[in-house]
C-alpha cells in the first residue's frame, strides 16, 4: 500500500493543533472533527492489515539526515495500541467540551499534540525516532496537567515531569550503546540481534528505569495518583488509557525480545514487584476517599497484571498482558469519564459526598456498573478474557504469583464495589448530590462506544487477538531459549487411543446387522 | 615562508574589523553619541562583510599547509572559519538589540546608546576572530587580551549603575587572574619547549610530560576554564551576567563563548594532541562539574539573567564533554552543541530584553514574568520552546545537540560519564520548566505589557524556528560543516 496511512495519521492532528493555537473557541469542533478524521484513518487502517501478511505493515522509510531514519511501521500489537489510541481521542475532545473554560485553544493543541506522539511512538522503527515520541509526550502533559489541573496541579506536574524523565534518559544512553553495537537503529533488526549477556543486564536495567516508572511499577508508582488527581478528566483518560500502556509496549516491543536472556534473569524481580504492587495498591485504594485516586491505585494493580503476563514466557501471558492493556485503557479511561461526569456536576472527588445516585441517575448507575464489572474482571468484559489469558500464562510459570495476582483480583473486586456501594447506592444522603441530573446526550455519545467495545471485547476477543497472534507467536519463539523453568512441572501424559469425544462406534456395530 | 599576499587573503575578516573599528573610532570621536545609532548599524555591516568572506572557506573546507598565515602565527582552516561565523552572528545580534535597550528607561542614567558600545563590541569580536584562528601563544594571548578588555568595559558601560560597574570591576579583576594563569603555563611550556607556535611545542612534548610540562599543560588549562567559565572557575559568571547591561549579558553568552571553547579546543588537540591522557581526565572532571554545579546552582535562582548564567555553566559542561571524548566526532558534536547553544541562548536573552512593562523597564524576576501566556502569548510559548530545549526535550533541537554529544561520549566507551552526566542534566530540567511553570501555570501578573522593536521580535521568531523541529532540516549541513571543521583540527594528530 503506497498511500502513507501512518504520517497522514500524525499530520492530520499535528495540523489541527497549530489551527486549534488560534482559533480559539471554535478549536472544539476542531479538535473534535481532526480527532474523529484519525479514528476513521485508524479504522481503515485496521481494515487494511492483513492479518496473515507480513510481520511489519504500511512501512514508511525516510532517511533522515540527523543520524536516524523516519521509519514507519507497524506489527499488530503497535496496531491495536494505535487504535485505543485514537479511540479514546475524541472520547476525550468530548469530555472536556463543556468542563474546560479557560484557554480552550491551547488545550486542545496540547491534546492534539499528545495523540500525533501516541501514534508516533507506537508505530516507530527506528530506536531513536520512538525515544523522540516516546519522551516529547512530556510537554503536552506537563502542560495539561499544570495549565488545567485540580488544586495541587504544580507538585503533580513537575513530579510527573522530573520522575519519567529520569527513567527515560538512562534509557537513551542504552540506545546509544545499542545502536554503536549493533550498527543499526532498525527496531526489528535490533529485535534479532543478540546483544552479550553481560550487556544484557545493563541494557535491560536502563530500559526498566524508564518503563517501569511508566507502567508503573510498584515502587516507582508514586507519582500516577498526584497525576492522575490532579489532571482534568479527559487528561486522567489519557494518562491512564495510553500512557501507562506505553510502559508495556515498551517491555514487549524492547526488553522481552532484544534481552531474552536479561528478561529471564529479571523475571522474578518483575514478579516480586508486581505481586507486591497487586496486593499493596489494592489494599491502598480500598482506604481511599478520593474516587480518582482510588482509581489510580486500581490502575497501578491492573498493570500488575500486564508485567505479570509479559514475564510468564508464554503466549498466554503475553496475549493476556496485551488484552489487559487494551481492557484497561478502555476501562480505567471509562471509569475515569464516570468520575468526570459526577465532578463536572458537583465539583468534588470526595465519594462521601455522593451516594444514592442509581435514584436520581440511572443510566449514569448503569454505566457506572458496567465498567466497575469490567475492571473486576466479570466474564463476558474484557477485563476477564485479559486476566484470565494473564493469569492462565503465569500459572504455568510459577503457581506462587498465579495465587498472589488472583488474590489481588479478589481484593480488585472488594475495592471497587465498595466504591460502587457508596457512590450509587444506599441513601441520598447528600441534597445536591441527590437533585443532580441524569447524564446528558454528550455523555451518552462518550460512554456507548466504549461499553460497546468492552463488550465486543469480552464476548469475542478473538478480533483483537487475532491480528496479534503472529506478532505473539514470533515474539514466543524468540524467547523460548530463555524460558524459565516452570514449577507447575507440566508433564504431558501418555495420549488417549481416541478423542475423549469419539463415539464408541464399536458397541453399535452389531445393530447393522439386524 | 612568509607570503604576505596569501596571508592578508585569509585575514580579510580581521583587516574588515580592524579598519572598521579604527574608522568608527575617529567617527566617534569626532560626532559624538548623536552617531551612536550610525556607528552601530556600519558596525553590524562590517560584521556581516566580514562573515560573508568565511563563506567560500567554510563551503570547500580549508586546511594543512594553505591555512596557515604570516608563518605560523595565525591558522585559518575550516575550524577557525566555523567559530568566526557564529561569533560574527552573535556579535551582530548583541548589536541589533543595543539600540532599544539603551534608549529605554533600563539605562536612565545613561543618554542612551553610546557610540562606544559597536565599538568595543567589534574589538572584542576581533580579539575573538584572533583567538580561534591563533597557531601561536603569542597570537592567541593578544588576540585573547584583546576580547577580554573590551569586554570588561562593555560589561560597566552603564557607568553609574552600581551593578555594572561591580560586574565591570569583578570581571576585571578576575579576568585579570586567570590571564596570569595562563600567561604562567604558557611560559612554563616555553621553558621546557623552547617555543612558542603550536607545533614546535607539540614536537617538544613529546614523550612522557616532564613534571615542569604537565603544570604548563594544567595551568593553561585552568587559565581558559576560567575563560569558558567551567567548573571550578566559574564563580564569576552569575554576577557578571546579572550586573552587566542585558545586551552586553548576550553577548557574553554566546559569542566569547564561542572563541574560549574554540580556542580550548585548539590548543588540547593541536598542542597537547599527543598527551590525550594528561587532559582527559582534567576535561571530564571540569565538564561533569560544570553539568552537575550549573544544574544545582541555579535551582534556588530567583533572577532570570542569574539563572541563564548557571545554565551556560551548565551548557559549557555538556560542550566540554565532547571535548573530552578526543575523536574528531566529538569535535564535531561540540561544535554542533555550540552553534545551538548560541541560537538557544540569543533566543532566551531577547525574550529576556522584551519582556518590559508600559514605560519601558526591563523585568528580570520569575515574578515578573507570571502567568505570561496569558497577556504576551507570543514571548511567553517562544520561551516555552526555547526552556524545553535547554532541557533537552525532544523533538527539539537542544535535544539533538545533546544527541550527538552523547552519541560521541558512548561511542568512545565512556558510557559511565554519560551516564552520570545524562542523570545530572534531570536536575536541569527542574528550572527550565519551573520557567515553563511560572509563563503557564500562574495567575497573570499583568507586569510585561510594553511594545517590543521589530528587530527583537525577528531575532526572536529566527531563534524559536531554528529551535523547533523544523531546525531538524539544518542538521544535514550542520554536520557537514562541524565535520569538515573538525577533521581540520585533527589533522595535526
Amino acid at each position: 500500500m503506497d498511500f502513507p496511512i501512518l504520517t497522514t495519521m500524525m499530520l492530520v492532528p499535528l495540523a489541527a493543533a497549530i489551527a486549534c493555537l488560534f482559533a480559539g473557541q471554535a478549536s472544539r469542533v476542531i479538535a473534535l472533527g481532526a480527532t474523529l478524521l484519525t479514528f476513521g484513518l485508524g479504522v481503515m487502517l485496521w481494515a487494511n492489515y492483513e492479518i496473515d501478511g507480513a510481520q511489519w505493515q504500511f512501512q514508511e522509510k525516510y532517511e533522515l539526515v540527523a543520524g536516524f531514519s523516519y521509519a514507519l511501521g507497524i506489527d499488530g500489537i503497535a496496531l491495536m495500541l494505535i487504535m485505543l489510541s485514537v479511540f479514546l481521542m475524541p472520547i476525550c475532545i468530548l469530555a472536556s467540551w463543556d468542563a474546560i473554560k479557560k484557554r480552550v485553544g491551547e488545550y486542545m493543541a496540547a491534546f492534539l499534540f499528545m495523540e500525533v506522539l501516541m501514534i508516533g511512538t507506537f508505530a516507530a522503527q527506528d530506536l531513536f525516532l520512538f525515544y523522540i515520541f516516546f519522551e516529547a509526550g512530556l510537554i503536552p502533559m506537563y502542560l495539561i496537567i499544570g495549565v488545567w489541573g485540580g488544586d495541587n496541579r504544580i507538585y503533580a506536574s513537575y513530579k510527573f515531569f522530573l520522575y519519567t524523565l529520569i527513567g527515560s534518559v538512562l534509557m537513551l544512553i542504552a540506545m546509544f550503546w545499542m545502536v554503536s553495537e549493533a550498527g543499526t537503529s532498525d527496531i526489528p533488526t535490533l529485535m534479532q540481534y543478540d546483544f552479550p549477556g553481560g550487556a544484557q543486564t545493563w541494557l535491560w536495567l536502563a530500559f526498566f528505569a524508564s518503563f517501569a516508572v511508566k507502567v508503573p511499577m510498584w515502587p516507582f508508582h508514586t507519582w500516577l495518583p498526584d497525576a492522575h488527581v490532579q489532571a482534568p478528566t479527559a487528561g486522567s483518560v489519557i494518562l491512564a488509557g495510553v500512557l501507562l500502556k506505553l510502559g508495556g509496549y515498551g517491555f514487549i516491543r524492547f526488553s522481552l525480545p532484544m534481552f531474552p536472556e536479561a528478561s529471564a534473569d529479571f523475571a522474578w524481580f518483575v514478579f516480586i514487584l508486581s505481586m507486591i504492587a497487586v496486593i499493596y495498591t489494592s489494599l491502598v485504594a480500598l482506604v481511599q476517599a478520593d474516587m480518582k485516586k482510588l482509581i489510580a491505585y486500581s490502575s497501578v494493580a491492573h498493570m500488575a497484571i500486564v508485567t505479570v503476563g509479559l514475564f510468564a514466557f508464554n503466549v498466554q501471558g503475553l496475549e493476556g498482558a496485551m488484552i489487559v492493556m487494551l481492557s484497561h485503557g478502555l476501562v480505567s479511561g471509562a471509569l475515569f469519564l464516570c468520575v468526570g461526569v459526577i465532578y463536572d456536576r458537583l465539583h468534588t472527588r470526595e465519594i462521601e459526598r455522593y451516594g444514592g445516585l442509581s435514584i436520581n441517575m440511572p443510566y449514569y448507575a448503569l454505566f457506572f456498573l458496567l465498567f466497575t464489572m469490567a475492571s473486576i474482571g466479570l466474564p463476558g468484559t474484557s477485563g476477564f478474557v485479559g486476566e484470565f489469558l494473564s493469569l492462565a500464562g503465569i500459572y504455568q510459570t510459577s503457581s506462587l504469583v498465579a495465587l498472589v495476582s488472583t488474590t489481588g483480583i479478589i481484593l480488585g473486586a472488594a475495592y471497587m464495589l465498595y466504591l460502587y456501594r457508596r457512590v450509587a447506592f444506599g441513601d441520598q444522603k447528600n441534597a445536591d448530590a441527590a437533585a443532580m441530573k441524569d447524564i446528558t446526550a454528550r455523555e451518552w455519545i462518550m460512554m456507548t462506544p466504549i461499553a460497546a467495545v468492552v463488550l465486543w471485547m469480552g464476548v469475542y476477543p478473538e478480533s483483537f487477538l487475532a491480528p496479534m497472534r503472529a506478532d505473539i507467536a514470533a515474539l514466543d519463539a524468540r524467547l523460548a531459549a530463555s524460558a524459565p523453568i516452570s514449577d507447575a512441572a507440566l508433564a504431558s501424559g501418555e495420549p488417549l487411543e481416541k478423542a475423549a469425544n469419539a463415539i464408541e462406534f464399536e458397541a453399535h456395530e452389531g445393530e447393522g446387522q439386524h | 615562508m612568509l607570503d604576505f599576499p596569501s596571508s592578508f587573503g585569509l585575514v580579510i575578516p580581521e583587516l574588515i574589523l580592524t579598519v572598521t573599528g579604527l574608522a568608527l573610532l575617529l567617527i566617534a570621536a569626532w560626532v559624538g553619541d548623536k552617531a551612536a545609532r550610525a556607528v552601530a548599524i556600519i558596525a553590524a555591516a562590517a560584521l556581516f562583510t566580514a562573515g560573508l568572506f568565511t563563506i567560500p572557506g567554510l563551503h570547500f573546507g580549508v586546511d594543512g599547509p594553505d591555512s596557515y598565515a604570516f608563518g605560523t602565527l595565525l591558522k585559518v582552516d575550516s575550524f577557525a572559519l566555523f567559530s568566526k561565523a557564529l561569533i560574527y552572528l552573535a556579535a551582530i545580534a548583541a548589536l541589533m538589540v543595543a539600540p532599544a535597550f539603551f534608549n529605554g528607561p533600563a539605562a536612565a542614567s545613561e543618554r542612551g546608546l553610546r557610540a562606544e558600545y559597536p565599538i568595543l563590541i567589534l574589538f572584542a569580536t576581533l580579539g575573538m576572530s584572533i583567538m580561534v584562528s591563533a597557531s601561536d601563544f603569542m597570537t592567541l594571548y593578544m588576540g585573547l587580551e584583546l576580547n577580554s578588555l573590551a569586554a570588561y568595559v562593555l560589561a560597566a558601560i552603564l557607568r553609574k549603575d552600581q551593578r555594572s560597574a561591580e560586574a565591570g570591576l569583578k570581571y576585571f579583576v578576575l579576568g585579570a587572574l586567570a590571564s596570569g594563569i595562563l600567561l604562567y603555563g604558557m611560559s612554563l611550556l616555553y621553558g621546557f619547549t623552547g617555543a612558542t607556535d603550536f607545533a614546535s611545542v607539540r614536537a617538544g612534548l613529546e614523550g612522557e610530560l616532564s613534571n615542569g610540562q604537565l603544570f604548563g599543560l594544567i595551568f593553561v588549562m585552568a587559565g581558559l576554564a576560567f575563560k569558558i567559565a567551567a567548573v571550578p572557575f566559574h564563580m564569576w559568571t552569575p554576577d557578571v551576567y546579572e550586573g552587566a547591561p542585558t545586551p552586553v549579558t548576550l553577548f557574553f553568552a554566546t559569542a566569547p563563548k564561542v572563541a574560549a571553547v574554540a580556542l580550548t579546543a585548539r590548543v588540547v588537540f593541536e598542542v597537547f594532541g599527543g598527551q590525550v591522557q594528561a587532559w582527559q581526565q582534567i576535561v571530564m572532571f571540569t565538564a561533569l562539574a560544570s553539568i552537575v554545579f550549573g544544574a544545582l546552582g541555579a535551582i534556588g535562582q530567583e533572577n532570570l539573567k542569574r539563572l541563564l548564567a548557571y545554565s551556560s555553566i551548565n551548557n559549557v559542561g555538556f560542550i566540554l564533554l565532547g571535548l573530552a571524548v578526543a575523536t574528531p566526532a566529538g569535535a564535531s558534536s561540540m561544535l554542533v552543541y555550540l552553534f545551538i547553544y548560541v541560537v538557544m541562548s540569543l533566543g532566551s536573552f531577547v525574550a529576556l530584553l522584551m519582556l518590559r512593562g508600559e514605560d519601558g523597564s526591563l523585568f528580570e524576576t520569575f515574578g515578573d514574568i507570571s502567568g505570561l501566556a496569558v497577556t504576551r502569548p507570543a514571548i511567553a510559548w517562544s520561551l516555552l520552546v526555547l526552556m524545553f530545549s535547554l532541557a533537552g526535550i525532544p523533538p527539539l533541537l537542544g535535544f539533538y545537540s545533546k544527541f550527538v554529544v552523547f552519541q560521541a561520549v558512548v561511542s568512545a566507551d565512556l558510557v559511565v560519564f554519560a551516564a552520570i552526566a545524562i542523570a545530572a542534566s534531570v536536575i536541569g530540567a527542574f528550572y527550565y520548566i519551573k520557567f515553563v511553570k511560572v509563563m503557564f501555570f500562574d495567575e497573570p501578573a499583568g507586569l510585561v505589557t510594553g511594545k517590543s522593536e521589530t528587530s527583537h521580535w525577528v531575532l526572536l521568531a529566527i531563534c524559536a524556528v531554528i529551535i523547533s523541529p523544523i531546525g531538524y532540516l539544518l542538521t544535514g549541513s550542520l554536520t557537514d560543516l562541524t565535520n569538515k571543521a573538525a577533521s581540520s583540527l585533527f589533522l595535526a594528530i
